[in-house]
């Protein structure tokens, strides 16, 4: 909780502050609780609902906590062009479960592409593409 | 000692640059990291004395310092056919210096647009942007002069710049590229565009999805808040949310609501960020102005085609031989840019299809390759050139599937706001995949869906599904408050209309 508060006090003074502070807090926690939500809603002076309905509208913010590091491939049109679709159906179930979709890395030329935190990655094929999955677990 | 050129831009870094790198500095040499060329299918790219290698692997480390290697080995870099034919403004410096040093960018002509704008003053940086003709690069085309004339113009002491990095179409990666390759060209073209309206704070709102973009515009706003001041920026980051690349929504975004979509008017330009006058321009509109102020309108004004002045950064993706950043004047035909630069498919089997312009783009069938790329030429050939993107694709491609990729993809990124848009892409989905499964497999389709009661039981025959998709396409383009809606259905009727086999129908 401690952190939370850090958290808001440290963007408060911007303008336009909840978006900053919902990253931080969603790559803090790894998800923004009701708990979160109702002390940003007060600290801005925002109803929770406000607060809800920003956090439920993008995509990066989750309200559910889930531990497992993901692996973010590209889904859209230049990746599927060269054979993301087919990357996917090579995985096993079990494995597909961590894999999360984006739309657009900017690696379009050299697909397809993901990204693990920070780190992207390019030409994937079902061995790398494996192998990244294997390592994030 | 010797001294390796490699680029640190997340293409390269993706493709394995920094194990290259520390390779070449465990064998002794010094590595210098600088932007990418833009020749992708090079990354990652190695320049020794100006001769490049590419694509390079660790193991081929010792090779090159011995002088071999010659498989890879290209030539030299700054002559190789593909950067020989382009025409380079904004991607002048692209593969030749450091990002972050500035040093690097004042010997290179860095400031010297916004030291001009300084010298003439708000009124002629205005004339001046306006009579290049330079238009924005985002997709609809906007003349920039005309904004920031309105901006300019707008009464309220306070005002915004805001750079819109949060463009992310399938297909493109200029922004990217110069955000990472070339920062200070994008905060020079905001100090520009300040000092013409009369602005104190610029945002640059990039797309989360661009971390490294995102460290190096930081990174280089700190280190050249000196020479832009009194005007301040900072970087704001997105939320993975397509539809905040729509200016509106995405300063909906940066005030901190959901990025839905603002009816115009008023106008950013007059009621933008926080109520304020704001100039909201995308990554290479305002990358383009300090070229233009540093070497005059004229310059500017004399490459291009039609109306279309200038050039171009054109992103060559998908299955593609040659995929990369190729920067040009307006013109150049599609089929010039798939085949001769991009050499045809990655696969080897033959082009079946081209998206231009992003999501929202149109599929070009080999048929529309005689088009020159131009804003006028594509929208009377039902296209668009959008964020000049263009994705190939080749024969195993199935368009009807492209088609409810493309429905699907709004489903998923609409801010809700209209029903068109919001209902219609879910419609959209479904008449597509009853187009695709053929009546057979309809009640199984209905039972998956309990809730959706008023589905026909009974199947259309195909000719109606389409003509119901067609009509759906129509609302939703005339009936849509943004682009996500009303585009959508270039990808669908393109597919529709070119590949009618894949539908079903003929
Ligand atoms: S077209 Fe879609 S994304 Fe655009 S304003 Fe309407 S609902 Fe929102
Ligand atoms: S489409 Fe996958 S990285 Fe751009």
């Amino acid at each position: 909780m401690e952190r939370l508060e850090d958290i808001i006090a440290a963007h408060a003074g911007r303008e336009g502050p909840l978006l900053p502070i919902l990253h931080d807090v969603q790559a803090a926690f790894g998800h923004i609780s009701e708990e979160a939500i109702r002390a940003i809603a007060s600290a801005l002076n925002l109803s929770r609902a406000e607060v809800h309905g920003v956090v439920s509208f993008y995509h990066d913010f989750a309200t559910d906590a889930d531990p497992r590091p993901q692996v973010k491939l590209c889904r859209a049109e230049a990746c599927q062009a060269r054979g993301v679709d087919a990357l996917v159906a090579a995985l096993d179930e079990s494995v597909r479960a961590q894999l999360g979709t984006v739309y657009c890395l900017g690696l379009c030329s050299a697909g397809p592409s993901a990204l693990v935190g920070d780190t992207v990655h390019a030409r994937l094929d079902p061995t790398t593409l494996s192998e990244l999955v294997e390592q994030t677990k | 000692m010797t001294t390796v050129r490699i680029s640190d831009d997340a293409l390269a870094l993706a493709c394995g640059a920094d194990a290259v790198a520390a390779a070449f500095t465990a064998a002794g040499a010094t590595v210098e990291r600088v932007s990418s060329w833009g020749m992708h299918w090079l990354e990652p790219l190695v320049e020794v004395g100006g001769i490049g290698w590419g694509p390079v692997g660790p193991g081929d480390v010792q090779a090159i310092l011995d002088g071999g290697l010659d498989a890879k080995c290209i030539g030299p870099v700054a002559a190789h056919p593909f950067i020989m034919r382009q025409q380079r403004f904004t991607f002048a410096r692209a593969g030749k210096t450091r990002p972050l040093n500035l040093d690097d960018y004042a010997a290179t002509g860095g400031w010297d647009g916004l030291r001009k704008a300084r010298e003439i003053g708000p009124e002629a940086i205005v004339e001046t942007v306006t009579a290049s003709g330079l238009r924005g690069r985002g997709g609809a085309g906007f003349p920039a002069g005309i904004k920031w004339k309105t901006v300019a113009g707008a009464a309220g002491g306070e005002k915004y710049i805001v750079c819109n990095a949060d463009e992310g179409d399938s297909g493109t990666f200029a922004d990217r590229m110069v955000m990472e390759g070339d920062p200070f060209m994008l905060i020079e073209g905001m100090a520009i565009a300040a000092e013409a309206v009369g602005a104190q704070r610029g945002y640059v709102y990039i797309r989360s999805e661009y971390p490294h973009a995102i460290a190096k515009m930081q990174a280089a706003i700190a280190a050249s808040a000196e020479i832009v001041a009194p005007f301040e920026l900072e970087v704001r980051v997105g939320a993975g949310a397509y539809v905040c690349g729509e200016e509106t929504s995405l300063l909906n975004s940066l005030e901190g609501k959901r990025g839905e979509v603002r009816a115009k008017p008023p106008l950013p330009a007059i009621e933008g960020l926080f109520g304020k006058p704001t100039v909201v321009n995308n990554v290479l509109t305002l990358a383009a102005v300090p070229w233009i102020l540093a070497n005059g309108a004229d310059g500017y004004a004399e490459v291009g085609f039609g109306r279309s002045r200038g050039t171009m950064p054109i992103q060559i993706a998908g299955n593609v031989k040659h995929g990369g950043l190729f920067e040009v004047g307006f013109g150049i035909t599609l089929g010039e840019l798939v085949n001769d630069i991009g050499g045809g498919t990655a696969s080897g089997r033959p082009v079946r299809a081209v998206q231009v312009g992003g999501p929202l783009g149109a599929y070009h069938p080999p048929s529309d390759f005689h088009l020159p790329f131009d804003y006028e030429a594509f929208a009377a050939a039902d296209g668009l050139i959008g964020h000049a993107g263009i994705v190939v694709f080749d024969d195993t491609v199935d368009m009807a599937a492209q088609a409810r990729f493309a429905m699907e993809f709004c489903a998923a990124e609409s801010c809700g706001k209209c029903t068109p848009c919001r209902l219609g892409a879910v419609r959209g989905m479904e008449v597509i995949d009853r187009i695709r499964s053929g009546a057979g497999r309809q009640l199984e389709t209905i039972e998956r869906m309990p809730q959706m009661h008023n589905m026909p039981k009974q199947g259309r025959d195909p000719a109606e599904e389409i003509a119901l998709l067609t009509d759906l396409c129509e609302t939703m383009k005339f009936g849509s408050l943004c682009a996500l809606g009303g585009f959508t259905p270039y990808p669908v009727m393109s597919a529709l209309k070119h590949w009618p086999e894949d539908f079903g129908a003929t």
